[in-house]
C-alpha cells in the first residue's frame, strides 16, 4: 500500500460522538493506524444518532457514525473490568497517541489519567478533549453541543438586532462546537508529535471545547477589550454591507469588506440614485445606516433568484453567495466537477455518498480504504493476532461482557 | 532542550485576511517561525479592520499597525514587506521559501503562478517544500475564480440553511469558514512536514475552504444522500432531546442553556425547580411527549429561570447532574471565572496599541505549552532581521532595495 502522510503513527481512540472521533478520522484518513475502543454491546453514542440509512435505527446504520469512523479499526472493551484495563494498557504501551473525550473524573477513576499512562509509555501523547478543559471550576460540568456552542460565545451574536424585541440566542445547525474542537485537537496532536522529537517525551494536551470557540471567535474578544463593544442586543453592525438578503427563491449573503467591493456592487446594481446618498459614503457610515441600506439592497435582490445573483454579483467581482440547502450542496456542479463527495460501501448501509477530503495531497493521497468498523469488527485481529489472546480467551471475555 | 513544540519549523506565509493567517497563528503560537510576507502595494486588508484602540480622550486611532483584529491574528509572526511585482522581490520570496519547511498562500487562483511562485517554480528552488494553497473554492471547477470570504462560505456550504430560527433568515453570524480552513490547513501542513522529514519528499496540498466546511455538517449532507431528507433551520432544537433550549434569566440579555438527555435528568431538573405542578401533566411524562410539547414546556421553564441569574441556574442544575450553562457574550467570556482561572486570556504590549487583553493560546500542552512571545509585526518590522540576518544581505543592499521599492 502506498505511503500516506501519517503512515506509521499509531493512535488509540477512546471517545464518543463527534470530537475525539473527528480528530481520529482526520488522522486515519491521512494514513495513521487508528484503533477505536467502544463499549461492548452499545458502542459509540454516534451509533444512536441520525441520520440512519433508510431511516431505520440500528447500531450499524448511523450515517454520522459511518462518516466519522472511516479507516479505523474497531474493538470493544469494558475498561471497568480488570482484564479490560490490562488490554487497554497493552494497547497504550505500543501507541504514539491516545485521543479521548471522557471526563477527567472518569479517566481518573479508570486509572487512565495521564500520570498513570505516562508510566506505561513515556512517549505517549494524550490528547484529552473535554467541554471545559482539565482544570478550573467548571471542569466537571456536564455539557452538550447546545450548552457548549453558547458557552463559547457564538450564540450571543445571533441576538444582535436593529430594534427590540431581542430574540432568544440560537445555535448553528449540526455540531459545530464538537467538530471545531476535534479539528483543533488534530492540529494540537501533531504539535505533540513534533514536540516529542524536540524533548524526547510525550505529554498531555488539554483541549477545551469552550476555548476552541472562544479563541476562534473572529476578533470578538478584542471588540470588548479594545472598544467596550458587547455583542448582542440592540446594536449596529461593524461594517456594511455584510448581510443576508432575501431573493426570489431563498437568500443570498453579501459581504463587502473593502470599499472597492461595494463600488463593484453599486455598479452591478446599475448605479442606483440612492447609492449617491452621503449616508452610504463608506463602510462605517453604511453600518450606522444599515436599516436603510438593507431595504434598498433587498429591493434589488428580490428581482432575482439566488443563482442569478450569485452569477451577476460574482461576474462583477462582488463577494456574494447563495444560501444553499444540503440538497443543493450535494448536487453542486462545482463540487461534482471536483469529485468532492466520496462513495463508500458498508455491509449494512450499502453504498452511500459522504463529504470527501478537506485537502488534496499531490504525493500522499487522502483515501478511504476501510468503512467504519462494525461493533467489535477487529477484536480478533487486534486482540488475537496482535496482542496474542487465544480464541478461547476472546470467547470467554465476550461471555463475561468484557468484549 | 527545545521548549516549544514546533521550534525548528519555518513557514513562509503569503496569507491574507483570516483563513491562512489563522493557520499561521496556530503554528506560530506553538513555536514555529512564521514569516508573513506583505507588501505596501497591497496590505493585508485586516490591517484596516476594527477594533482600534482609543486615546484617553476617546478618539479612535486607526492606522496600518493598530487594528486589534490584525494584532490578535498575527502575534508571534515576523513581518516583511516584499513587492512581488518585481523580479527581485520574487527572487527574495524564493530565498525565504528556501529557509522554510512549508508555505501557505491564499491569493486568488493563478496569482502565485503569475508572480512566478507557483508550485513548480518553488519546487525547483526548494524540492521538499510543503506548499499549501488554500483557496476559497479550490483550483479547479467552474466557479474556482469566484471571490469569497469565510462568512459567505457558511451559506455556500449548506451550514447557513440549517442554522437560525425556523421563521428567520438562514445563517450564523460568524466567519466560521476561516478558522475551519485555518485548522484543516494547519493539520495538512503539519502532516506534510511530518512526511517530508521522514522521507525527504515535499508536496503540493490543494485546499478548498468550502470543502472543509461541508465536511463538518455530515448529518445534513448524509441525511440527504441516504434518505432524501433536507434539513431546515431548527433553532436550538435537538433530534430527540427536550428540554433543549436557551432560557431567559434575570438581568439584561442573559440566558442559560439547558439540555436534558433522559428521564433521570428530567426528574433532576424538576427537583431543582421544586417539582412544580405543571411538570406532572401527562404531556411531559416521557421523552417523546416532552419533545412533542417542548414549546409549551419551554414557557414553563423560562418562567422559572427568569427568577435567577444565568450562573445561579447553571450551578443549581449542574449540582443535580443536568447540563446547563450561561449564554456568554464576548464580554461574558472575558469575565468568566473559569476561563480566567485557566489563564485563557493574555495581555500583551504593542508599540502602537499599548497593553491589551486578547484570547490566548488555543490548547494547553503539559510539557511544552505554546506562548505569546511577541506582538504582531508592524509594517515591514522584520525586514532587517529576515533579509539581513537570515538571508545574509548587507544593510546597504537592503536599503537600496527599500529605495527601489522591492522591499516595500
Amino acid at each position: 500500500m502506498p505511503e500516506q502522510a501519517l503512515s506509521g503513527l499509531k493512535v488509540i481512540e477512546f471517545g464518543d460522538l463527534v470530537s475525539a472521533p473527528y480528530c481520529g478520522k482526520l488522522m486515519a484518513d491521512m494514513g495513521a493506524e487508528v484503533i477505536k475502543i467502544e463499549a461492548p454491546g452499545i458502542g459509540d453514542e454516534a451509533r444512536r444518532r441520525k441520520p440512519f440509512a433508510g431511516e431505520k435505527a440500528g447500531v450499524e446504520r448511523s450515517g454520522l457514525f459511518a462518516y466519522l469512523n472511516t479507516n479505523k479499526f474497531g474493538i470493544t472493551l469494558d475498561p471497568g473490568s480488570e482484564k479490560g484495563k490490562d488490554i487497554f494498557r497493552s494497547l497504550i504501551k505500543d501507541a504514539d497517541i491516545l485521543v479521548e473525550n471522557n471526563s477527567p473524573k472518569q479517566m481518573q477513576s479508570l486509572g487512565f489519567d495521564y500520570a498513570s499512562l505516562e508510566k506505561i509509555n513515556p512517549r505517549l501523547i494524550m490528547t484529552s478533549i473535554t467541554p471545559f478543559g482539565q482544570t478550573g471550576p467548571h471542569r466537571d460540568y456536564k455539557a452538550t453541543e447546545l450548552t457548549l456552542y453558547h458557552a463559547g460565545g457564538f450564540g450571543m451574536s445571533t441576538t444582535g438586532v436593529a430594534e427590540e424585541p431581542v430574540p432568544t440566542p440560537v445555535k448553528a445547525g449540526g455540531r459545530q462546537a464538537l467538530f471545531g474542537a476535534g479539528l483543533s485537537a488534530a492540529v494540537a496532536t501533531l504539535c505533540g508529535v513534533f514536540a516529542r522529537e524536540n524533548i524526547g517525551e510525550g505529554q498531555q494536551i488539554d483541549i477545551s471545547v469552550q476555548e476552541c470557540l472562544a479563541g476562534q471567535y473572529e476578533s470578538a474578544i478584542q471588540q470588548w477589550t479594545f472598544d467596550g463593544n458587547e455583542m448582542g442586543g440592540v446594536s449596529v453592525p461593524m461594517l456594511m454591507p455584510i448581510t443576508p438578503l432575501p431573493c426570489k427563491d431563498g437568500h443570498v449573503f453579501l459581504m463587502c469588506v473593502e470599499e472597492r467591493e461595494y463600488d463593484n456592487l453599486v455598479k452591478v446594481m446599475g448605479n442606483p440614485e440612492w447609492a449617491d446618498n452621503e449616508l452610504f459614503e463608506n463602510r462605517f457610515t453604511r453600518a450606522e445606516y444599515s436599516d436603510a441600506l438593507v431595504i434598498f439592497l433587498a429591493e434589488w435582490a428580490e428581482q432575482y433568484t439566488k443563482e442569478e445573483i450569485f452569477r451577476i454579483g460574482q461576474d462583477g467581482n462582488v463577494p456574494i453567495a447563495p444560501a444553499y440547502s444540503p440538497e443543493e450542496v450535494v448536487n453542486s456542479e462545482h463540487l461534482n466537477a471536483r469529485a468532492y463527495f466520496v462513495d463508500i460501501d458498508h455491509p449494512e448501509i450499502g453504498r452511500a455518498r459522504y463529504p470527501g477530503a478537506p485537502y488534496r495531497f499531490s504525493e500522499t493521497q487522502w483515501r478511504i480504504v476501510r468503512h467504519a468498523p462494525l461493533l467489535g469488527e477487529h477484536n480478533k485481529e487486534i486482540l488475537g493476532d496482535r496482542l496474542g489472546y487465544s480464541q478461547q480467551d476472546l470467547d470467554d471475555m465476550a461471555a463475561e461482557g468484557i468484549l | 532542550m527545545k521548549k516549544l513544540p514546533l521550534e525548528g519549523i519555518t513557514i513562509a506565509s503569503f496569507g491574507w485576511v483570516w483563513a491562512a493567517p489563522h493557520l499561521g497563528r496556530l503554528l506560530a503560537d506553538m513555536g514555529a517561525r512564521v514569516i508573513k510576507i506583505e507588501s505596501q502595494t497591497k496590505m493585508d486588508g485586516v490591517r484596516g479592520l476594527p477594533p482600534f484602540p482609543k486615546t484617553e480622550d476617546g478618539e479612535l486611532l486607526p492606522g496600518a499597525n493598530t487594528s486589534g483584529y490584525y494584532s490578535w491574528l498575527n502575534r508571534n509572526k515576523l513581518g516583511v514587506t516584499l513587492n512581488l511585482r518585481t523580479p527581485r522581490g520574487v527572487q527574495l520570496a524564493k530565498e525565504i521559501i528556501e529557509l522554510s519547511d512549508g508555505m501557505i498562500e491564499n491569493f486568488s487562483v493563478g496569482v502565485m503562478e503569475k508572480f512566478g511562485l507557483g508550485y513548480e517554480s518553488v519546487k525547483a528552488a526548494k524540492s521538499d517544500i510543503v506548499y499549501v494553497s488554500l483557496s476559497p473554492l479550490g483550483t479547479s471547477g467552474p466557479i474556482k475564480h469566484y471571490i469569497m470570504y469565510g462568512r459567505p462560505q457558511v451559506y455556500l456550504s449548506g451550514q447557513g440553511h440549517i442554522s437560525g430560527r425556523p421563521d428567520g433568515p438562514p445563517g450564523s453570524p460568524i466567519s466560521w469558514g476561516d478558522p475551519v480552513a485555518g485548522n484543516h490547513g494547519a493539520f495538512a501542513m503539519l502532516s506534510g512536514i511530518y512526511h517530508a522529514r521522514k522521507t525527504g519528499v515535499g508536496q503540493f496540498v490543494e485546499m478548498s475552504q468550502l470543502e472543509g466546511m461541508i465536511g463538518i455538517i455530515p448529518e445534513a449532507i448524509v441525511d440527504y444522500t441516504m434518505n432524501g431528507n433536507v434539513h431546515m433551520r431548527e433553532g436550538n432544537r435537538h433530534e430527540f432531546k427536550a428540554p433543549h433550549n436557551a432560557y431567559k434569566c434575570s438581568g439584561d440579555l442573559k440566558w442559560v442553556t439547558i439540555a436534558v438527555s433522559n428521564d433521570n435528568e428530567w426528574e433532576a431538573l424538576c427537583s431543582a425547580m421544586d417539582n412544580p405542578e405543571w411538570a406532572n401533566d401527562p404531556k411531559f411524562a416521557d421523552g417523546p411527549a416532552r419533545w412533542d410539547h417542548q414549546e409549551e414546556m419551554d414557557e414553563h421553564i423560562e418562567a422559572w429561570t427568569q427568577n435567577y441569574s444565568d450562573y445561579e441556574v447553571t450551578e443549581r442544575l449542574q449540582k443535580v447532574g443536568v447540563a446547563a450553562f450561561p449564554v456568554l457574550s464576548n464580554r461574558g467570556l472575558v469575565e468568566d471565572p473559569h476561563l480566567n482561572d485557566r489563564n485563557f486570556f493574555q495581555e500583551w504590549d504593542h508599540p502602537e496599541i499599548g497593553t491589551k487583553k486578547y484570547d490566548g493560546v488555543l490548547w494547553k500542552m503539559s510539557k511544552t505549552p505554546g506562548t505569546i512571545r511577541r506582538h504582531a509585526p508592524l509594517v515591514g518590522q522584520d525586514n532587517n532581521h529576515v533579509f539581513g540576518e537570515l538571508l545574509g544581505m548587507s544593510q546597504d543592499e537592503i536599503d537600496g532595495l527599500v529605495e527601489e521599492k522591492v522591499i516595500y
